[in-house]
């Protein structure tokens, strides 16, 4: 298919929208760009988890597990001499292979074990590592490299620019068109002739891949790393709630989700910092219940309400 | 008429549930162009035969082959690929999209496989051919209950099945889109497409089939012409037994 004008327009939109974002350590700040990366990481990871879990409905407890990988693939590989550039697409390798495998054991299942499995596997992955450790007589890695901040942040940034860029052609795709029918009905799909798993384990194994990539990049920031920090559920569960708020109708959606609770998530965690697993529970709730479809849910039935009024008017 | 090739043939084809043997040692052959109709009271093992054959179930026993091919081992994906399409008895869209996405849906991953500009005029013919492509760009929540029908045979129809199921197509129509119902499948028959039509209404029977299977508890008691098979006294006394015929 052809680029329309506004496949133009959204793509121009995007990239300046990226190079202004890049220009935030201009500023300085350390604090800016400090929130700069968290904002930008869990963009990366939350639209990447929508790209699969938005038109499948299936919510994946997983991200952690990816994220994890990839942050103890780049530890190990700076330790064995790898270059930090060699083990990115390792993690990817990695992350995506750890996806097929999940999908082909559990994405013939329905979605709620679905749930449960990603959240077990996440804890298991943690739990053989930290086992790994042990054997090994050591707590955590150290990842010493000459990477900076600043160099993290823009890293994210392209990333993310990847990322919107195959969502983008996933969307226009056949592998797209596939998806969005298995998530309005399954049976109709496999009957118009959609390898239903197949799709699904493709989709799985981009977003694998990706929070996979992300942990890498983080890696150098936590300079010492040890599985309760990489491995941690609360990262999963942080996903899906931004990408939730968001809502993951469009590829933009994750995004105008993340911002507004990364902000928020910092003044909580600040100020509460013992109560973070119940205020995560709560907002949960409240998302769930009074923002079902996210903030995209709430543009577009905004949007409707005008036209609607336009038409009568 | 029935003198064409073999399409679809079904050889001991068994389904149990348990206990339950819904469907039990099915034989039957389609033939090229020919409109078969599978008839029989509720319950009777219909739709599970339908389901047989397009592979949302496996059977427990027996083969089902498409042009001397044996299916039944392949996933309901691979069985449409390879040309056999199917409507539900109970109709289902895809209800996030508009009429004319459901019917590409059809035209992008059925049997004869399109994309892009292709793929949408492709699905607007089948929209014109069923008489709904004025509503291309509705959503389909806004159909009515006969054309909901329409696009779902629409999609169908886009894919280019060797043959096409259709359960109960004409259920629940009022008696003037009953009328337009019989004409627009009599216009597919016409057409030469091969057809096994799941159906309770005896005027479509009469009007549209070449022959009747007839099935009772899961058994076949009658195969013939739609005159034969409803004179056939053990049909009659099938259909009598049955208090939802
Ligand atoms: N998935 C299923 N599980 C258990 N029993 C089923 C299932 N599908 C159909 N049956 C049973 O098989 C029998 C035949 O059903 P069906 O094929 O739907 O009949 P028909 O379409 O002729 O009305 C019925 O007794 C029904 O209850
Ligand atoms: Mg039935």
């Amino acid at each position: 298919m052809s680029m329309t004008k506004r496949d133009w327009q959204s793509i121009t939109l995007s990239a300046v929208l990226l190079a202004v974002a890049a220009c935030l350590p201009l500023t300085g700040d350390a604090y800016m760009l400090s929130i700069g990366i968290t904002i930008a990481m869990y963009a990366v990871l939350a639209t990447s988890w929508a790209l699969f879990s938005g038109p499948t409905h299936y919510i994946s407890l997983a991200t952690a597990a990816f994220f994890g990988l990839g942050t103890y693939t780049t530890a190990i590989g700076i330790e064995n001499g790898l270059n930090y550039w060699a083990t990115l697409p390792i993690a990817a390798v990695l992350g995506a292979v750890l996806a097929a495998l999940v999908g082909l054991a559990t994405l013939r299942l329905s979605g709620v074990y679905f749930v449960i499995f990603t959240l077990g596997l996440a804890e298991l992955v943690r739990q053989v590592v930290t086992w790994g450790q042990n054997v090994s007589g050591q707590k955590g890695l150290y990842v010493l490299t000459d990477i900076t901040e600043v160099h993290i942040y823009w890293q994210l940034l392209v990333l993310g620019g990847i990322v919107y860029l195959t969502g983008w052609a996933i969307g226009r795709s056949r592998l797209g068109f596939a998806l969005r029918i298995i998530g309005d009905d399954e049976e109709v799909a496999r009957h118009s002739g959609i390898n239903t798993s197949r799709a699904k384990i493709l989709l799985f194994m981009v977003s694998g891949a990706t929070a996979a990539v992300v942990g890498s990049m983080l890696a150098p920031r936590y300079i010492y790393i040890e599985p309760a920090l990489a491995f941690t559920p609360m990262l999963s569960f942080l996903v899906v709630i931004m990408a939730l708020l968001g809502g993951t109708g469009r590829l933009w959606g994750p995004l105008v989700g993340v911002i507004p609770f990364t902000l928020l998530w910092e003044a909580i965690s600040a100020s509460f910092p013992n109560q973070t697993t119940l205020l995560l529970g709560l907002s949960f709730l409240v998302i769930v219940y009074l923002l079902p479809r996210g903030f995209v849910g709430l543009i577009e039935s905004g949007k409707r309400r005008m036209r609607e009024r336009e038409a009568f008017a | 008429m029935t003198t064409g090739p073999t399409v679809l043939s079904l050889r001991g084809a068994t389904k149990r549930f348990g206990g339950l043997v819904a469907v039990n040692d099915m034989d039957f052959d389609v033939t090229e162009h020919e409109v078969l109709g599978l008839i029989g009271p509720n319950g009777s093992g219909k739709s599970t035969t339908l389901n047989l054959i397009s592979g949302a179930l496996k059977p427990t026993e027996g083969t089902i082959s498409l042009r001397g091919t044996p299916i039944s081992h392949l996933s309901a994906a691979d069985i449409a690929r390879r040309g056999i399409a199917r409507t539900f008895q109970l109709v289902r869209l895809l209800p996030s999209m508009t009429v004319l996405e459901n019917v590409r849906a059809g035209a992008v991953f059925g049997h004869r496989r399109r994309w892009g500009a292709e793929a949408d005029a492709h699905a607007m013919r089948m929209l014109a051919l069923v008489g709904l492509d004025r509503r291309a760009n509705a959503h389909v929540g806004e159909l009515t209950y006969i054309d909901t029908k329409r696009v779902e045979l629409a999609r169908v129809l886009a894919s280019e099945p060797k043959v096409l199921l259709l359960d109960e197509w004409l259920a629940g129509l009022n008696p003037t889109e009953l009328e337009e119902g019989i004409a627009l499948i009599k216009r597919l028959r016409d057409e030469g497409r091969t057809i096994i039509l799941v159906e309770h209404v005896m005027d479509a029977i009469r009007s549209l089939c070449d022959r009747c299977v007839v099935m009772s508890t899961g058994t076949k008691i009658a195969e013939g012409t739609p005159e034969e098979v409803l004179s056939d006294p053990e049909v009659i006394r099938a259909y009598l037994g049955d208090d939802d015929a």
